[in-house]
């Protein structure tokens, strides 16, 4: 019993990472669906690309280089934001633009269909089997907490949060503060009349989509780092559970996206550790299919009503 | 024309990083470590055809636009004059596989169990507009339902295809109850979040299921209880062969499968033409088109959605039994969300409501992936890369739905 | 109002921090043409949303027939005999005129999926008179030569009578009409004024009406709400609202 302390904390601390990927690729779903009323099914391979692009370059640069860690990562980091935003911009301007008008059901299929485009575009290129990361990123910081079961939290996943942190406070000052952010704002609103009032709303349509890619690139990279291994197909469960997380905290608001990603990585990590770990899946489309019917505009949502 | 050059180069760069770190800078596995392989040729060509492409724009996108409303718009369920013409198909249909070979009748019983599928999802996607991504789930329980009776009882094919049906719609109707008056794309995800538990559930629930391994022996289906099969493998029961003097070729089995998955895929043809013609079909089309008009007139909503659902789980939960039998084993394995998805893209591809579209769809969808064997890797590309552009070009499908279905004389 | 078809107390809806509707009280005999004034944002279609069931209202009591049918949803207040029109039409588009007559008559025709299936005596029957019903209610229209056109293709003044054909046919008690002589030129209005008025006769249904226009109300009413800014001001014959002060300093302002 006296464990139990120390071990919920190493948990929360997993809970935390989880739940900090789960918040960088939630916040491509809800700006996305925010702007232009979609769900970019396509948006959790993204965030595989971005792991990819960070092993491809961690490949190129070498792990013998000499170069420090955190640079390596820096260079990963900014090389994946770079790729997947290029990747994010054509994704939009190439499957979703032209379905700009269309009913729902079919820009959801071109959706599915860039989706799996998408997993054995890279399955083919770089293989469809599981891929080894070098492991550049060891160590742990260990505390005691006062019993015999050190609490230790790796360096890799104190560096996903911290990197997340940082990123959502420059995210939050940007939404708020820069031009482009007041644009998106303006365009989640109404999209109408931010256009009539000279805002160029395929530019913001295409910004949102690359910032998302960059958010999500991270968390791939970054996850990549800690598991230490990849293969095509992780984009599809880690795109659903973002995805209700961004559900969870309210589609459509940012920092509801945040708490929502949160929220999921603690509560999956700590049914996973005090439940069960083969159901832990689960859990996350429970929590989805609960929200929805409970509280289907989140947590930091406004209600709705519907207008007759 | 410096715009287009313009554009051009844009595209060009864009497709060079996007092409690198996928093709250009393969990883390559030797012992613990890894490698790097670039193939600069292959970046170099993306960039090229992209270039070009992008040059040759305007000329090229004539023709497409013409693919867009150009295709006929062909009759999609048969009118009054037609039934001789559905009766000479259906009578090919029985025959022809007597005289084709082995392997183009297997493939043609793997069709008609799409087919089956395709039909009854369309009654959940294409009537009543509601967007099911989890219809595989349904698949798996008719699947599993049969193999657990089997498994568990010793049931043959013919009793346990009632049961798988009816267990598959009860999970459509405890499903489906709680999330049907969910806004559409978020239906879509949550009947894919349904697809995924039931096929986690078939993985982990060892016990019951067999876990990953599934189960396997399942018995084919029976001719009125005389088994079809080399030997009966029981005491005392003689197989059709035996029975009919007839010397045993696998080749039989094989017909006897087909004309089986015929039979099925005719019901669900014949059921869901009828649907679409009853009240109840009507009231999918208008709930589709207007929920509030619908409710003003005491129209029940979630009930009226909940009967669809119910009944493309139904077919599915038939079609899971008959693919049960046909494979003699299931697994999870079977049973993923891409599954979903091809199916989904046979209705969408056929267009939606249309029974005929429906059918063509599931007929290229299921032979030309066996027809281009030899581009098995492309298979899935293909597959994605064809969804994203049907939904560009042609949104409504092969062969659109044909309206109405009723008509009053106007003197 | 013990004889009352519709009965309506105290009724509140309050969105967020907006009373949109401001304890309305108001009954509607059986026969009676009954109707909603006011200006613009008084709430007129705000009370119709809270009787028909779109709305759960915040506080108040609805009763049809003496049976409460406060907060049920809309689909089941329609069973009580409740049916009404949309300010902006919310006709089946897409399907023809006579396909929407025949969805509308879902509660009355087989539903059953085996007599359907199965094409059996009782289904037939039942489809022919669904049919019959549809083709008088359109000879008496007047829109039979449209009966197998798309309704989204019909003229306005035409879409207008179909919508309320459509709701003629579920045999309703009382007809709510949402600003029915919208878009109508004055033709059509006195078209309109004459069909009320059979519908009421021939038919004995009571219709509760929005609308602006002054002389169709005036025409056609026997009892009229005006209602501002969500609060009930006057409820009377035609006569009695027309020269009644607050009525016309709420429509025209104070001087």
């Amino acid at each position: 019993m006296s464990d139990l302390i120390p071990q919920m904390t190493q948990q929360f601390f997993n809970g935390l990472s989880l739940g900090a990927i789960y918040a960088l690729i939630a916040i491509g779903y809800t700006m996305v669906y925010g702007i232009i009323g979609m769900i970019n099914f396509a948006h959790g391979e993204i965030y595989m690309i971005g792991a990819y692009v960070g092993l491809v370059t961690l490949t190129a640069v070498g792990t013998q280089s000499g170069m420090p860690v955190y640079l390596i990562v820096a260079v990963m980091l900014v090389v994946a934001m770079a790729v997947t935003g290029a990747y994010g911009f054509t994704v939009e301007r190439v499957a979703y633009r032209p379905l700009r008008g269309s009913p729902r059901l079919v820009a959801l299929i071109s959706a599915i269909g860039m989706s799996i485009f998408l997993q054995n575009w890279v399955a083919l290129g770089q293989g469809a089997r599981d891929m080894a990361v070098p492991n550049i990123l060891s160590g742990a910081v260990q505390f005691h907490m006062g019993t015999d079961f050190d609490v230790m939290v790796p360096y890799s996943r104190i560096m996903i949060i911290v990197v997340t942190v940082v990123l959502m406070i420059a995210l939050s000052l940007f939404i708020k503060y820069s031009r482009m952010g007041r644009a998106s704002r303006a365009c989640s609103q109404d999209m109408h009349m931010a256009n009539l009032l000279g805002i160029d709303t395929n530019k913001v349509i295409s910004f949102t989509f690359v910032l998302g890619a960059m958010l999500a690139a991270v968390g791939g990279v970054l996850i990549a780092l800690t598991i230490g291994k990849l293969n095509p197909f992780i984009g599809f469960i880690v795109g659903i559970k973002a995805f209700t997380a961004a559900v969870l905290g309210g589609i459509g608001s940012i920092p509801g996206a945040m708490l929502g990603g949160a929220l999921l990585g603690l509560v999956e990590t700590f049914a996973a550790a005090y439940i069960s770990s083969q159901y832990k899946d689960i859990v996350a489309f429970l929590l989805l299919v609960l929200i929805l019917l409970f509280r289907p505009t989140g947590l930091l949502g406004k209600p709705e009503v519907e207008k007759v | 024309m410096a715009n287009n050059l313009r554009n051009a180069f844009i595209a060009a760069i864009l497709t060079g990083v996007i092409v690198t770190p996928v093709f250009g800078l393969q990883l390559v596995r030797q012992g613990a470590r890894t490698l790097m392989d670039p193939h600069w040729s292959n970046v170099l060509i993306a960039m090229a055809v992209v270039f070009v492409g992008q040059l040759l724009r305007p000329w090229l996108a004539i023709p497409f636009r013409r693919l867009k409303s150009g295709l006929p718009t062909l009759p999609a369920a048969p009118s009054q004059g037609n039934k001789w013409l559905v009766l000479l198909i259906i009578a090919a249909a029985v025959i022809w596989p007597f005289f084709g070979s082995r392997s183009s009748v297997d493939i043609a019983t793997l069709v008609l169990i799409y087919v089956m599928l395709g039909l009854g999802l369309n009654i959940v996607v294409g009537f009543a507009g509601l967007l099911d991504l989890g219809f595989v789930g349904f698949y798996a329980v008719g699947a599993y339902t049969y193999a657990l009776l089997y498994h568990w009882g010793g049931w043959g094919f013919w009793e346990a295809l009632p049961f798988a049906g009816a267990m598959a719609a009860l999970f459509g109707f405890v499903l489906g109850f709680p999330v049907l008056r969910l806004r559409g794309d978020y239906l879509a995800i949550v009947t894919l979040g349904f697809g995924e538990i039931i096929r986690l559930l078939l993985i982990n629930l060892n016990w019951l299921t067999g876990g990953p391994d599934g189960i396997s022996g399942i018995p084919k289906p029976s001719v009125f209880g005389i088994p079809m099969a080399r030997s009966s493998g029981t005491e005392g029961v003689r197989t059709f062969h035996e029975i009919t003097g007839l010397t045993f070729q696998s080749q039989h089995v094989v017909l006897w499968l087909y004309l089986m998955a015929l039979l099925l895929a005719l019901i669900t043809l014949f059921v869901s033409t009828r649907l679409k013609r009853m009240p109840v079909g009507r009231a999918w089309e208008a709930l589709r088109e207007d929920e509030i008009a619908c409710r003003s007139l005491g129209l029940n909503p979630t009930r009226i959605k909940l009967s669809a659902f119910t009944l493309g789980a139904m077919f599915a939960g038939f079609g899971g039994a008959f693919f049960a039998a046909r494979q003699g084993l299931v697994n999870p394995e079977s049973f993923t969300f891409i599954e979903s998805a091809l199916i989904l893209a046979i209705v969408v591809l056929g267009g939606m409501g249309s029974q005929v579209g429906v059918i063509l769809a599931a007929i290229l969808l299921t032979v030309l992936p066996e027809l281009a064997r030899g581009f098995a890797e492309y298979r899935m590309l293909m597959f994605g890369l064809v969804m994203v552009l049907m939904m560009m070009w042609r949104p409504q499908g092969l062969l659109p739905m044909k309206r109405p279905h009723v008509e009053l004389q106007t003197k | 109002m013990i004889d009352a078809l519709l009965n309506v107390s105290a009724l509140c809806m309050r969105f967020g921090g907006l009373l949109a509707v401001d304890n309305v009280n108001f009954a509607v005999k059986p026969d009676e043409v009954f109707a909603i004034i006011g200006p613009n944002g008084a709430g007129k279609t705000t009370v119709f949303n809270c009787v028909g069931g779109f709305y759960t209202p915040t506080s108040g009591q609805i009763t049809m027939n003496g049976v409460s049918i406060t907060g049920l949803p809309s689909h089941r207040v329609a069973h009580h005999g409740l049916v009404r029109t949309f300010q902006n039409v919310r006709l089946f588009k897409q399907l023809t005129v006579l396909e929407n007559l025949l969805v509308a008559q879902h509660t009355q025709v087989e539903t059953r999926l085996l007599p359907g299936l199965l094409k059996l005596k009782s289904y037939r029957q039942s489809e022919a008179d669904a049919l019959e019903r549809a083709a008088q209610w359109l000879d008496f229209m007047g829109l039979r030569e449209f009966a197998n056109r798309e309704a989204g293709n019909l003229a306005y003044g035409h879409q207008r009578r179909l919508e309320i054909a459509r709701c003629m046919i579920t045999k309703p008690r009382l007809l709510m009409l949402d600003e029915p002589a919208a878009g109508l030129n004055p033709q059509e209005k006195q078209d309109l004024q004459r069909l009320i008025d059979r519908l009421r006769c021939e038919f004995g249904v009571a219709v509760l009406l929005i609308e602006h226009d002054m002389g169709l109300v005036m025409g056609i009413s026997d009892r009229i709400l005006v209602m501002e800014h969500g609060k009930p001001i006057v409820t009377g014959t035609p006569a009695e609202v027309r020269s009644d002060e607050r009525v016309i300093k709420a429509y025209l302002g104070e001087e």
